[in-house]
């Protein structure tokens, strides 16, 4: 949180000294010696814990994977997964409180207040205007009854007081994760905070953070044309899994999302089975295993929640989304492929690195270079997940005067040349030289190393196959590439979304605006 | 194998906005404070390993950082001179040349070749510019370190740029241009800066269609004859042999005539004209509001204490700004603010929050409430408490890889400031006091030399801006001009 790029001066500098920066992780191609740094122990509530020893400077970085995201949200609760990542800074029963005992009641007032104001908000026929408008007052009184007993924002306050930076966290559909980097010395202040947030969340001041989250849907896609496109994009995609759906959440839908239903949802996949927690940096394994095990031994334990039974249907007709607006065009489109499990998972990303990595990517060489049709172009997989089958998805940035249907048509030349002819044999050698140092590279630091742990021992149950992965790299051939090509990029596995930039409509509305 | 998803994590926080804290919490009693109990024992030792300095003849400085741990080795040549230098009526130009300098290559091997040969290797030599230096750096495997220093070298030394990828570079800033409207946050920061420094300052004016077009290979090679004269700073990390990098930058380096000190600039800046300003956009729901006027530079004995000040401002989550807006309010998401000092010119001092239209004016003047406060709700023995613990227990995060102390030492090297700048801004952090905050609040808080800038939807700004009662609205033109189509017209 101290890297304040945007207020301090720090901005124009860092662009610059990229490469200085990015090199200080393990020799991480020998396994063997990450074996020695690394210490695995599963809690008997089924929480995983891994410790990695990097001691290069007094500090240590940590993240807690929870396998649940967006994904998971209940039908009619889009965005309750994110709702509830946010919530689990607002404390505890024994950190943001005066007097917890009393906090209760009056918590369980605003449920009951907001219960109320809804079911007459949501009346079908017969809503009494004067009834609703009695029910939010009282919901608002419920609020600032229960707001008497907090402490605002006194979990992140005490982390940042004692040194906690990059502090965060992310909510995607597929897992939620929450991190920082402290001084080594508040390893176990960290483990007092983070396994109470994790086991003993209280939906403190739920209501306002809720109408924060609504500002970031906002932000994130009401706002922005791209943002907007891909929320559309991906709605159309998928007809029945939930990757088709808002991942902030539609509005109607977050607005209405309860603290009852995120205690619900915490409930259900906050446990430890579906908890990994990762610490790398100065941390002496030896002690600090007993003592993590102590206080994440708190996470309630319960079985992983059942696996999600709804499969995407193939998609047997082409789809595509047109918004016509004054924005300026651009063009994606997406292709559904399987899951990160399957056993062609290494070629797709042959075939992204081929086609989009760095200047001598066949997309950048075609659409941008040769053609000069567009600022920028790239394939990129999975998207919007990887647990769940997901899609090979094709953008362009059109250049002045070029249209999104000339993006589609260069996008679909270079898509055929994968499949009517082998890519050449320095292009594979590209892909698996650069697979192999940007694993190096992308292991640079303890908060990098700490994510990447987690994420692969939630995923393949070991976080060994972070690095056994390149043994899958390197079997991808050209055959495989042209076979998985044929397979997936076909018009009728095909959804594709534009913007088309429309004239203004006339002078008459754009003069200063404020009345 | 697993990349990260673009386009799909929403985050607690919005990273730009983003520092550290203190609260104005009114601590009730609470029943017992666990974490309290919780031992802290002393820190291990760290001396952080700093980088060989060899400054050589001419002046050139040279930073050796060796850094066993893998096997890559990364440099760069940090050059004087930026867009803040160049021709005002080719604003771009080093965009352009940043890009076009790479792309076209050398006399030896274009730009194509090299990519080639660079990505076959994993390596990357990539050149860039910005608002007061240029750059070109690169990084490899150890084993393909060599030629890729070598090639770098070439690049710096025996450029030769081309036509075509000057046009590619143009093109593609011409897309970035016509696209700059599209993006509500970026008009916000853009015209922001703008009412501070005015709109043709050299810190941001920006490219336009006719400024780029005008730019000709020959002006790029004038640029580079002349920023090659400056002092160089060359900085290495890696898995090296220290002898003998010494020996090869020596020798690519000291063959150079003696640098000439660049011209000192006399940057002076008036303020934003105190009001309001207005971009509409209609296709938005939510404002941007941008609450400005001036800051100060790093020389300024006060910086530590602004630093305190601006933690206590709108830091992070316990600044004044996040726990009135945003956790009392819930007005914003995204809400933030603080006092810029560049290291050799007048910074600003910016506050923004990110709001629905229907509440702009509520949260702006909520906004406007704590910066005003920080003169009027006296600040706190715990508030002062907080921020410093906060910016003083993560300050090892400064130094805590060796590729962050050689990039600091850069920085120093490069803006004149002495080598332990850092150890002596952390003393003077430690020794802010209350009296001195306040102090500092009276001096530098002006609200009424303050403009506030707003980006939105006029048609869903209600009540309107007038209700901010600071006079009439100023409307803010952000129209792309647009000449005949670079190419298109002949």
């Amino acid at each position: 949180m101290h890297n304040r790029a945007s207020l301090w001066f720090w901005k124009s500098f860092s662009l610059m000294l990229l490469a200085a920066t990015a090199l200080t992780a393990a020799r991480a191609q020998d396994l063997k010696s990450f074996e020695q740094k690394i210490t695995t122990k599963v809690l008997p509530n089924g929480l995983t814990l891994i410790i990695c020893e990097r001691p290069e400077a007094p500090v240590f970085s940590y993240t807690t994977f929870v396998d649940a995201g967006d994904v998971n949200d209940p039908s009619g609760e889009s965005g309750l997964a994110h709702m509830f990542e946010h919530l689990a800074f607002k404390g505890t029963s024994e950190i943001g409180t005066t007097d917890y005992a009393a906090e209760k009641v009056a918590l369980e007032k605003v449920e009951q207040a907001n219960n109320a104001y809804e079911a007459e908000y949501l009346k079908p026929v017969g809503r009494d205007p004067k009834k609703l408008e009695e029910l939010h007052k009282a919901f608002v009184d419920a609020q600032a009854e229960a707001h008497k007993y907090v402490i605002p924002n006194q979990f992140t306050e005490v982390a940042d007081a004692n040194g906690a930076n990059g502090l965060n966290a992310e909510t995607g559909l597929d897992s939620t994760q929450f991190y920082w980097s402290m001084p080594e010395n508040r390893l176990e202040l960290w483990a007092w905070l983070e396994s109470s947030r994790l086991a003993d969340t209280v939906a403190r001041e739920f209501y306002k953070e809720r109408d924060v989250v609504i500002e970031e849907r906002r932000m994130r896609t009401d706002s922005d044309p791209v943002g907007r496109l891909t929320e559309q994009f991906l709605a159309t995609a998928y007809v029945a899994h939930n990757y088709g759906r808002s991942s902030i959440g539609w509005p109607s839908e977050v607005s209405q999302i309860t603290a009852t239903e995120a205690l619900a949802f915490h409930k259900k996949y906050y446990v430890g089975g579906d908890i990994v927690v990762s610490v790398v940096g100065d941390v002496d394994a030896k002690t600090a295993m007993p003592m993590l095990e102590k206080y994440f031994s708190k996470v309630p334990g319960g079985p992983k929640p059942e696996d999600m039974t709804t499969v995407e249907p193939k998609q047997f007709a082409e789809k595509s989304v047109v918004i016509r607006e004054q924005t300026q065009p651009f063009y994606i489109e997406g292709y559904h492929r399987p899951s990160y499990r399957d056993p062609d998972d290494a070629v797709y990303d042959a075939i992204q690195d081929i086609m989009s990595n760095g200047r001598v990517s066949r997309m950048y060489r075609s659409l941008v270079e040769q053609q000069q049709i567009a600022a920028e172009a790239e394939g990129f997989s999975p998207y919007p997940g990887d647990k769940y089958p997901s899609l090979f998805a094709f953008y362009a940035v059109p250049l002045p005067g070029h249209t999104p249907a000339e993006m589609r048509d260069a996008i679909h030349k270079e898509i055929d040349k994968l499949k009517t002819a082998d890519v050449t044999d320095a292009e594979l050698a590209m892909f698996k030289t650069r697979a192999r140092a940007d694993l190096l590279r992308g292991l640079a630091d303890n908060q990098g190393l700490a994510n990447a742990l987690a994420e692969y021992q939630t995923r393949y149950g070991d976080w060994r196959e972070l690095f056994l992965q390149l043994d899958a790299v390197d079997k991808v051939t050209k055959a495989d590439i042209r076979r998985v090509a044929n397979q997936v990029f076909v018009a009728s596995n095909r959804t594709s979304a534009e913007i088309d930039t429309e004239a203004p409509a006339t002078a008459a509305k754009n003069d200063g605006g404020a009345q | 194998m697993k990349k990260l998803n673009r386009f799909s994590a929403a985050s607690l926080l919005a990273g730009a906005l983003l520092s550290s804290l203190a609260t104005p919490a009114l601590l009730c009693a609470q029943q017992s404070k666990p974490w309290e109990h919780i031992p802290i024992p002393k820190l291990h030792a760290f001396n952080p390993q700093q980088p060989k300095r060899i400054e050589l003849k001419n002046g050139i400085v040279v930073f050796l950082q060796e850094d066993h741990e893998l096997p890559f080795i990364s440099g760069s040549v940090l050059i004087p001179g930026g867009e803040r230098d160049a021709d005002t009526s080719k604003a771009g130009l080093i965009d352009l040349y940043g890009q076009a300098w790479r792309t076209s290559g050398t006399t030896k091997m274009d730009g194509d070749a090299m990519d080639d040969f660079l990505e076959a290797r994993a390596a990357h030599i990539e050149t860039g510019g910005d608002i007061d230096s240029t750059a070109v750096s690169w990084d490899s495997l150890k084993g393909d370190a060599d030629q890729v220093f070598d090639l770098a070298m070439d690049l710096l030394f025996h450029p030769k740029f081309s036509a075509e990828k000057l046009q590619l570079a143009q093109q593609q800033e011409a897309a970035e241009i016509v696209r700059r409207n599209d993006d509500e946050a970026g008009i916000a920061g853009r015209e922001a800066e703008k009412l501070i420094y005015g709109a043709n300052s050299p810190y941001t004016r920006q490219p336009e269609l006719a400024t780029i077009g005008k730019v000709t290979l020959a002006d790029l090679e004038a640029w580079h004859d002349r920023s090659l004269k400056g002092k160089l700073i060359v900085g290495i990390s890696g898995d090296f042999d220290p002898v003998a990098m010494e020996a090869k930058v020596r020798a690519a380096f000291e063959g150079l005539p003696q640098v000439e000190a660049a011209a000192p600039r006399h940057d002076e800046f008036a303020g934003p004209t105190p009001g309001v300003y207005f971009i509409d956009k209609n296709d938005v729901n939510q404002s941007n509001v941008e609450i400005v006027g001036l800051g100060t530079d790093r020389h300024n004995p006060d910086v530590p204490t602004l630093a305190v000040l601006d933690e206590i401002l709108g830091g992070g989550f316990g600044s004044r700004l996040f726990q009135k807006v945003r956790t009392e309010l819930g007005l914003a998401y995204a809400v933030g603010g603080g006092f810029g000092a560049p290291y050799d010119h007048q910074g600003t001092f910016r506050a923004e929050v990110l709001t629905k239209s229907a509440s702009t004016v509520d949260a702006t003047k909520a906004t406007m409430a704590e910066i005003d406060g920080l003169n009027t709700k006296p600040i706190t023995e715990d508030e002062l408490k907080r921020a410093k613990d906060n910016i003083l227990n993560s300050f090892l995060f400064r130094y805590d890889t060796k590729g962050k102390v050689l990039d600091e030492r850069e920085k120093l090297e490069f803006y004149g400031y002495p080598a332990d700048y850092l150890e002596t801004y952390h003393a003077a952090l430690e020794k802010v006091t209350l009296a001195d905050v306040t102090a500092a609040a009276k001096k530098y808080i002006h609200p009424e030399k303050l403009a506030i800038l707003v980006v939105g939807n006029g048609s869903e700004i209600k009540p309107g801006l007038d209700d901010l009662k600071m006079g009439a609205v100023h409307p803010v033109d952000i129209t792309i001009s647009m000449p005949a189509q670079p190419g298109a017209a002949k």
